[in-house]
């Protein structure tokens, strides 16, 4: 029978702009509680895979895998320690290769860590950093950044489908409302239409209020085989489904950019591999970098038909309370998106969820998660299926 | 107390004090409109909707000189007393050469005096009344003038230029013949770079949000709760405030954190008109306050300087308020009222933004 793998232990740090702490405290501080949420030893760990963007340009420092383990306390058992990178789907491509791993046979427990440090440089910087996920020659040579990208995809949507300039905001108000109830968020504090209508443009139609900030952040997991799992821990979450998928990374090479063929792969792959439909999911994560990134996400992974994201946002339906609640945790608008550390946050979040321990924000009864993490403008995706009460 | 072999002053404080702000003004709306931004929601968020500029024939100099000319005609101060001047400023007009000198010369007060350019961002002007405060209260010298001035510099289309202004004002500091009492003052102090600008370059560099939380709140609250706790006070028993005003944004949101009114920290406040007059900030809302200050009003004042540091001051205003010159024409609020407007073509001339020939 095929090994399987669960997560036995979470640790996040509060993001934000935490301008007293470095990275490797950020690391640190992640990496430790989820050691000690698995209740487990260093000796007991066999790897470790760590999803980060750009510490280079943000922090003049590569090689940042060893850094980590050191500072978690794992440099002693001289276990293998990989940096894996996918702009901001580097954590969510750790899990994957920490669980590729598991299921090979090659380790019995990983712990992934995923974490970002932007703030030690000025907005400019941290904007072209953040740039360096688009094609150099095709996009940013002509001047084109992140969010200016996801601008062309929201004008050309709500040219295709009619979604409104009040559709994207409503996916910030929703967002600001869940991150008031998430005490690790960057932003807890909830913002009206109005507010979010009247912000300055970052790159129109998106404004201030659309775009995800510059964090810092970091956010660990510890994975282990199934059978093992059960055994050391009380509350075991089974990773039941992966799929990554690609795309080109210049827009320009798609024939059309209101759909990220990456973001509807993945999430077919990892449904297929868990036995689920997207109807058995009940609380899904997902890669709201801007605005109009999360009425792609709704549709391409299928809660909706294509070009109804927008209403379907504005209709409560990915609210708590909602039909399908949708980034509970505040997703990357409010809780934060330090980029490395984001996808592994997501994770975080749902494996609260169904252990039943979200707090205020706990979609009742949850036993069926999803996590949806996009690298740029949907160059990489990956989805994860998360499920409880195994 | 004995300090240096000789008998420290009981009491040590204000003397006199002059302002200078010079007349011109940029409003926030004409700098937004060159570099296509929105000037009412600039204004809006910063809190600052003018800034004065200096003129072709204004300099930190000459804006030190007026305040403290300002300051010796107000109590009728004899200049042979003056022991000590020091300016402090981030544009002095010389590398090396100072200021202080022109000023003591220009007020008679030279030759029997010791001068010196003071530079901490924002806040050099207090500290040079902290060190003039020592001088005095030791009996080293009788009395010493401390003067805040700045032609602040902001490069075009920074956040900076919307507020760097132009503008100071001068403290005469003594033992006796005071007009407010120095209670206490003390300095909160850490090496926190969230602004600099290095030899030889023209604008100074910043550290963005980085200047907020960590750099302005953070020395604001730490010297209020020092000074506070020294003197056992607390906000409500203070009738004005003053606070170093980057803009109009960040005073407000510290004085409310600290426990002050809108009405202990309206008089003071400055920079929504005038913008950020750097080293006369603080200073220059101290002078307003002392326009129409009365004998037994309490001032809570407190200077910011990037880098990073703060100076807190708790001052009691005394009888001799009522006995030098204040006359209405004469406050800083008729100083900021007296304001002709200009372009910014006129602004990029006299700020030395325009390439001439060689």
């Amino acid at each position: 029978m095929a090994r399987e793998v669960g997560i036995v232990g979470v640790g996040i740090t509060k993001f934000g702009e935490v301008w007293d702490r470095s990275l490797r405290d950020l690391g640190l501080e992640a990496g430790v509680k989820a050691i000690n949420d698995a209740n487990i030893a260093s000796e007991d760990i066999d790897a470790l895979y760590v999803g980060i963007m750009s510490p280079g340009m943000f922090l003049n420092q590569e090689h940042v895998a060893p850094l980590i383990a050191d500072w978690v306390g794992v440099a002693g058992t001289h276990i293998p320690a990989t940096r894996v990178e996918a702009a901001d789907a580097s954590g969510g491509l750790a899990i994957r290769e920490a669980w590729m791993a598991i299921k090979a046979g090659l380790y019995d427990i990983v712990v992934v860590g995923g974490a970002e440090k932007m703030t030690d440089v000025g907005d400019e910087e941290a904007l072209e950093t953040l740039s360096a996920t688009v094609d150099q020659e095709w996009e940013a040579f002509f001047g084109a950044t992140l969010p200016s990208l996801y601008a062309m995809i929201a004008r050309r949507h709500m040219y295709q489908y009619g979604t409104t300039r009040e559709q994207l905001a409503a996916v910030a108000v929703k967002n600001h409302k869940h991150g008031s109830m998430n005490p690790d968020a960057q932003f807890q504090s909830v913002v009206d239409l109005k507010t979010v209508l009247s912000a300055g443009p970052v790159a129109e139609p998106l404004g201030v209020f659309d775009c995800a900030p510059f964090s810092d952040g970091a956010a660990a997991l510890v994975l282990c085989e199934w059978e093992k799992a059960k055994r050391i821990s009380q509350q075991p979450i089974k990773i039941t489904g992966s799929g990554q998928a690609g795309s080109s990374l210049s827009l320009s090479a798609r024939r059309d950019i209101t759909t990220f063929a990456s973001t509807s792969t993945a999430a077919q792959a990892a449904l297929k591999m868990a036995g689920r439909t997207l109807s058995d999911v009940q609380v899904a994560e997902v890669h709201d970098s801007y605005s109009i990134a999360e009425i792609l996400a709704v549709e391409d992974l299928g809660f909706c038909k294509k070009g109804e994201g927008g209403a379907f946002v504005e209709s409560g339906a990915t609210a708590l309370g909602g039909r399908i609640p949708i980034n509970t945790s505040g997703g990357l608008k409010a809780r934060g998106h330090p980029l490395g550390a984001t996808g592994i946050a997501q994770a975080v979040e749902i494996v609260y969820q169904l252990r039943g321990k979200a707090g205020a924000r706990q979609v009742k009864d949850a036993k069926v998660g999803l996590t949806h993490n996009v690298g740029g403008t949907g160059g990489t995706c990956l989805v994860h299926v998360l499920e409880g009460g195994a | 107390m004995v300090q240096g072999g000789v008998q420290a002053a009981e009491k040590i404080g204000i003397v006199s004090y002059g302002a200078c702000i010079p007349r011109l003004r940029i409003k926030t709306q004409e700098i937004a409109k060159v570099w296509g931004k929105d000037g009412d929601a600039m204004a809006k968020s910063l809190n600052v909707h003018s800034k004065s500029v200096p003129g072709w024939d204004e300099d930190v100099i000459t804006i030190s000189v007026t305040a403290a000319r300002r300051a010796m005609y107000r109590a009728d101060i004899d200049p042979a007393r003056i022991g000590a001047v020091y300016v402090g400023s981030e544009s002095h007009p010389y590398a090396v050469k100072p200021t202080a000198t022109i000023v003591a010369e220009a007020i008679r007060a030279a030759p029997n005096l010791t001068a010196a350019d003071f530079e901490f961002a924002c806040k050099a002007g207090t500290a040079a009344m902290q060190a003039a405060m020592g001088l005095s209260k030791s009996g080293i010298i009788d009395l010493g003038i401390a003067i805040g001035a700045d032609t602040s510099q902001g490069a075009p289309g920074d956040a900076l230029e919307y507020s760097a202004s132009a503008g100071g004002a001068a403290y005469v500091i003594g033992r006796t013949g005071l007009i407010a009492e120095i209670n206490h003052t003390c300095s909160f102090t850490t090496d926190t770079p969230d602004f600099w600008r290095r030899e030889g370059q023209h604008y100074p560099s910043h550290g963005g949000r980085f200047t907020g939380v960590p750099s302005y709140f953070r020395h604001v609250a730490a010297a209020a709760e020092m000074l506070m706790g020294a003197v056992k006070t607390k906000a409500s028993d203070y009738t004005y405030a003053v606070l170093h005003q980057p803009n109009g944004k960040f005073p407000v949101r510290a004085a409310k954190q600290i426990g002050f009114t809108d009405a202990q920290i309206k008089d003071g406040l400055l920079t929504p008109f005038i913008g950020n007059t750097y080293s006369g900030s603080m200073p220059l809302g101290l002078a307003a306050i002392l326009d129409k200050a009365k004998a037994g009003d309490r001032i809570f004042a407190c200077a910011y300087g990037s880098g990073a540091g703060t100076d807190a001051f708790d001052i009691t205003v005394t009888e001799g308020i009522e006995k030098i010159q204040r006359k209405p024409e004469e406050t800083v609020q008729a100083m900021v009222a007296d304001a002709h407007y200009i372009g910014y073509a006129e602004y990029a001339k006299l700020r030395g933004k325009i390439l001439m020939a060689e």
